[in-house]
């Protein structure tokens, strides 16, 4: 590893001033992805700042009937959190789907967000990738890829976002609240959070250098009932997804008010299926009805040389997860 | 507890406390005073030659001392091969040469790990790339028989034209790592010419011969020492780059060096399962009697050795058909050289073999037990010897009615469990029981205690614990009475831990050297006139919590502590080497078997499935330590599910690099996959394998599940998977 600093911050304030002032400094939470990082040499921060003591570990209800949970509470508490676990109980599943039990009291909602691809490449200084050294170009494109994107894939990388959590957020509307370098607080909707690869791939997110995850907000909704986390894997447990599916539907009688659906493992961020929404709304809830779903959510995708499998497991799992939201 | 109750209850494992306690040390926790820390740096590329090694930057670097490569490091003792010679085995550090990617080429060396890891990836290195090949397939035209040619039985082909029910088909297994917890490592140090190594190895002979030859200097002055493997699996039956590359650095810097592989760097700390491709063609005529059986199987092999693994000794041992082809060839990829793992070779064959027996039978329409049944080889096939003893009719048996294998309704996708598609598969198992000559040293000390000692190593399976069970056993001591030393070259010379040989070969040196010192001990108490052990028959005596008395006369009970005391002795013991009767064995064939019945629960949906149960049918001799054989079973299942169902190590072909060298990308079972397992034994009284009755299981109990998940697979879904693992994408 290369020698770092290490300092330990008491406010927000003064964990973003030195982030923001140091194009090396890197902030650390739970640490389970940035040390590794580092060990592997794929990150090389000159300077940490533990941020994992900062009080914004609270999960608390909005005036809305929302819910806010802390940057740094941990995965764990949030998923067993009460308040998420009767109210937005898709996001417990989806929390508790990913990693270990182990890493998930370490991890933290704000590193979760941050957390980089898991891209075999990515991870090995010895290979191109233009994620992690722009330019040098992409091994995965010809090579492995039975992991990559088959959604909003660019040339210079097909990289996958790794995220459970991510995904069910991006169903739920969150919304990511941010503390700018200038001291500002900046609203993030999360759609907006992830971005594609396009030209830049060494880009997962629009935060900028030093900016600090402070909450995410989640809208009251009526999904609580009829959401499902469905994530389809080589192993039973501690293995990233192939595609997971966070579908979420309000029923009236039978009939479909709202639904919505976000796929993992497909893209460089949480793919929402808009399309596939949008047909559900006043359809009865039944079978067919999400076949049909499933079929629009897929219909643009793109496989590469060794992922076409996902088409047709992302379809499937869209269908599996409507119903199982539906109870049928 | 007496040693009574405790053979019956099975005893847990001796070593128990010290490994969850953490009293146990492995490799990387030892140290020497002045020690230096030894980083590797590896290859990026996978052949080629090294134009220059960049050390300018790591050798500024606070804490280093020294980066050490071909270019600096004084030579070894070994003589260099013949410029056209194609064998050359590998020394790290010994030349400009690439062979594989990842493969070390530099160590950094100094004060700290820290400061030695973070120099080592300022090394830079120049290349001059040479192309590769790192693909099997790619290379199957240039496959050459690897030297284990065996003519045909029969006439295999004619039969084959001429059946009526057959099936042909190939069948895959990609590069699988061992994936050990304990990191390979070696701690080094050099005082008077005298080289004493910590090193994670399953055979301390060997080690101790390798270091010799390799610095020119007499056996006596290395000493290896390996009291703990935390798992190894085949992984440490050679000596690892990290061994020479430690004693090499320690000899230049005249201080002590530790080298531990990082988990990334593990993927070529020692060599793997092959890939291999395998055809098999098998026919029957219409009652299910095997009329030809072909099983044709290629694996990769290094660009520098003829590594080669036996996948088609089942076809010839198992079943009892006439006409048998087999043929076996290895192909050169540039990779590292592979290496044994676990139930090698019989695994991979197995896979293919029993998944073509279970393809036949739905042919034949006959069950898959029955058709096996139909075909029992009652003597070997191969060469009308009778086995030693040979229990599968009754481990099928056994097993298949614990598992209720009998409701199994033959037609694929007939079971469901609600949404779920259920299957019934099974497979068999064979592993050749061996001997190999061995020694230990037993003392029994004067305050009743009992001190084995052996130079040999114990990688999990429960060694300690075994050989503490024989002597105890033989002794009639406690097993607390008892103290079983093993992993230091100064011990008494035995075998490497491999092939499931262990309790064989130094189970049997337990066993006939603790009699040995009974029968010392009996002849010290007849000395006196009137004794009642004057002249007696060894096989009259017996032992009972330490003590000595003759059959039939409780009155004659003398205690190991008096007969010493008596004589003035401190203690009695004797080294004695043990060797197997290989007249007597070379009248049989001597081989454990196995069966294994299992179910799938198929989300057939998005390709989920589940391994729910299993039963293992075993026969292996005499089971001495019965937790630990439950142990090794089980074990043997989860590394079956492993390989059937998750594990394949990735390679770019591109690149020709390992790219998932982790844990999290390389999928080892977890907890969560794995469903109920029971175990069976089905003893064997067998007079012929060795004095104790004992044969191997350790390798045993993996070698049928492969093949046995993929035929439960089949029977939930009616997809034939022949490419393993069963990722859920191949069954959508
Ligand atoms: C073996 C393994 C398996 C895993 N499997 C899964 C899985 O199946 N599914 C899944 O979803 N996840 C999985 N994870 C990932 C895990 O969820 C993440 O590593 C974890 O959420 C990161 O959180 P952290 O607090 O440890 O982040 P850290 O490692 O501390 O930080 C990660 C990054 O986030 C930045 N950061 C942290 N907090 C903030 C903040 N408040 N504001 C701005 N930047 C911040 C850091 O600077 C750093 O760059 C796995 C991880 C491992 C190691
Ligand atoms: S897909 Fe992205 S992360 Fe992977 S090698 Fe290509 S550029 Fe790198």
């Amino acid at each position: 590893m290369r020698p770092f600093a290490f300092k330990r911050v008491s406010s927000p304030a003064d964990a973003i001033k030195i982030v923001g002032e140091n194009a090396d400094a890197r902030f650390i939470a739970g640490g389970t992805n940035l040390i590794d990082l580092m060990k592997e040499g794929v990150d090389l921060p000159d300077e940490l700042v533990d941020i994992s003591r900062l009080s914004l570990s609270l999960v608390r209800s909005l005036p809305d009937g929302g819910v806010s949970i802390g940057a740094l509470a941990k995965n764990s508490d949030t998923a067993n959190h009460p308040l998420v676990r009767r109210g937005f109980p898709m996001l417990s599943q989806a929390i508790l789907a990913g990693a270990s039990p182990q890493i998930r009291n370490m991890a933290t909602n704000g590193g979760n967000l941050m957390q980089r691809t898991r891209c075999a490449y990515f991870y090995d200084v010895a290979t191109p990738c233009n994620k992690r050294e722009p330019g040098s170009g992409c091994s995965a494109k010809d090579g492995l890829n039975r992991y990559s994107a088959i959604f909003g894939w660019s040339d210079s990388c097909s990289a996958v976002h790794p995220s459970d959590m991510c995904v069910a957020l991006a169903a739920l509307d969150a919304v990511v609240n941010v503390r700018t370098v200038e001291g500002r607080e900046r609203k993030i909707k999360f759609a907006d959070f992830h971005r594609l690869p396009e030209n830049a791939p060494e880009k997962d997110n629009t935060l900028a250098h030093g900016e600090m995850i402070i909450s995410i907000d989640i809208p009251k909704n009526n999904f609580a009932p009829t959401s499902h986390y469905l994530k389809v894997r080589d192993r039973a447990s501690y293995a990233f997804a192939l595609v997971s599916v966070a579908a979420a539907l309000e029923l009236d009688k039978g009939t479909i008010k709202q639904a919505r659906i976000a796929l993992g493992g497909v893209a460089h961020k949480p793919w929402r299926c808009f399309e596939a929404e949008k047909m559900l709304v006043g359809k009865k809830a039944d079978a067919e009805t999400f076949q049909e779903a499933a079929k629009i959510a897929l219909q643009d995708a793109k496989p590469l040389s060794d992922n076409g499998y996902k088409v047709k497991m992302a379809e499937r799992a869209v269908a599996k997860a409507l119903r199982r939201s539906a109870r049928i | 507890m007496t040693w009574q109750q405790q053979q019956q209850d099975g005893p847990s494992r001796v070593d128990g406390r010290a490994k969850v306690t953490g009293t146990a040390k492995y490799i990387a926790e030892f140290s020497f005073p002045r020690m230096a820390h030894g980083y590797l740096v590896q290859s990026t590329i996978a052949k080629g030659k090294i134009r220059d090694i960049d050390t300018a930057e790591a050798e500024k670097q606070p804490g280093v001392i020294k980066v050490l490569s071909h270019k600096n490091l004084s030579k070894l003792a070994i003589p260099a091969p013949a410029p056209d010679a194609v064998v050359r085995p590998f020394y790290a550090l010994t030349s400009d040469e690439i062979r594989f990617n990842a493969q070390p080429i530099a160590v950094v060396v100094a004060e700290t790990f820290e400061q030695a890891r973070y120099a080592a990836s300022l090394v830079k290195i120049a290349y001059d790339r040479a192309a590769h090949s790192t693909d099997l397939r790619g290379s199957l035209d240039k496959a050459f028989v690897s030297g284990r040619e065996q003519p045909d039985r029969g006439n295999p082909e004619e039969a084959f034209a001429a059946a009526e029910f057959k099936i042909e088909a190939e069948y895959t297994i990609p590069i699988e790592h061992h994936n050990a917890m304990e990191p390979h490592a070696t701690v080094a140090s050099w005082e008077d010419g005298k080289l004493t190594v910590y090193d994670k190895t399953q055979g301390i002979q060997g080690t101790t011969g390798y270091l010799a030859a390799a610095f020119g200097i007499d056996r006596a002055n290395v000493r290896v020492l390996s009291p703990f493997v935390g798992g190894a699996f085949g992984a440490a039956l050679r000596p690892g780059p990290n061994l020479i590359i430690a004693a090499m650095a320690a000899r230049e810097i005249e201080r002590p060096v530790k080298v531990v592989y990082s988990r990334r760097q593990l993927a070529t700390a020692h060599g793997y399962r092959p890939e291999s491709i395998q055809i098999v063609k098998a026919a029957a005529d219409k009652d299910g009697k095997l009329t030809s059986l072909t099983h044709q199987a290629t694996h990769n092999t290094s660009a520098y050795e003829n590594f080669s693994e036996n996948l088609v000794g089942m076809a010839r041992g198992l079943y009892a058909c006439p006409n048998v082809r087999t043929v076996s060839k290895i192909a050169r990829v540039d990779m590292q050289t592979p290496l044994w793992m676990r139930a090698p070779g019989m695994v991979s064959g197995a896979f293919a073999l029993e998944s073509a027996l279970d393809e036949l039978s739905y042919k034949l329409k006959i069950d898959p037990l029955e058709l096996r049944l139909r075909n029992y080889a009652e003597a070997d096939p191969e060469t009308g010897r009778p086995f030693s003893s040979k229990e599968l009719r009754e481990c099928y048996r056994q097993a298949a009615e614990r598992f209720g294998w009998s409701k199994r309704t033959p037609e694929p996708r007939s079971m469901r469990d609600g949404k779920y598609l259920i299957g019934w598969g099974m497979a068999t198992g064979m592993w050749p029981a061996g001997q190999a000559a061995a020694s230990a040293r037993v003392t029994i000390n004067a305050d009743g205690t009992a001190r084995v000692e052996s130079g040999t190593t114990d990688i999990g399976p429960g060694t300690y614990t075994t050989m503490t069970i024989i002597a105890s056993q033989v002794l009639g001591l406690p097993l607390e009475k008892i103290t079983f030393v093993l992993g230091d070259s100064e011990l008494p010379p035995s075998p490497a831990q491999g092939g499931s040989t262990t309790t064989s070969s130094v189970g049997t040196a337990v066993k006939e050297a603790s009699e040995l010192v009974l029968k010392e001990l009996a002849e010290l108490a007849g000395k006196d006139e009137g004794s009642p052990f004057r002249e007696i028959d060894a096989a009259n005596l017996i032992t009972e919590d330490g003590s000595i008395l003759v059959r039939g006369r409780p009155e004659t009970k003398l205690s190991f502590t008096e007969i010493l005391k008596k004589n003035n002795l401190g203690h009695i013991g004797l080294l004695h080497r043990s060797t197997p009767d290989t007249g007597e064995r070379g009248k049989y064939v001597i081989a454990s078997h196995g069966a294994q019945f299992l179910e799938v629960r198929v989300d057939e949906e998005i390709g989920n499935v589940r391994v729910t149960r299993v039963v293992q049918g075993t026969a292996a001799g005499k089971i001495i330590n019965p937790k630990g054989a439950h142990s090794q079973e089980m074990g043997g299942v989860v590394w079956g599910i492993g390989m059937a169902m998750t594990e394949k190590t990735e390679v770019d072909h591109a690149l020709g690099r390992i790219m998932n060298p982790n844990l999290a990308g390389y999928h080892v079972p977890v907890n969560a996959d794995i469903g109920r397992i029971e175990t069976i034994f089905v003893e064997e009284d067998d007079k012929i394998v060795n004095p104790l009755g004992a044969k191997g299981l350790g390798e045993l109990g993996m070698v049928g599940v492969p093949a046995a998940i993929a035929n439960a697979v089949f029977h939930a879904t009616g997809k034939r998977i022949r490419d393993l693992p069963i990722t859920p994408d191949k069954l959508l």
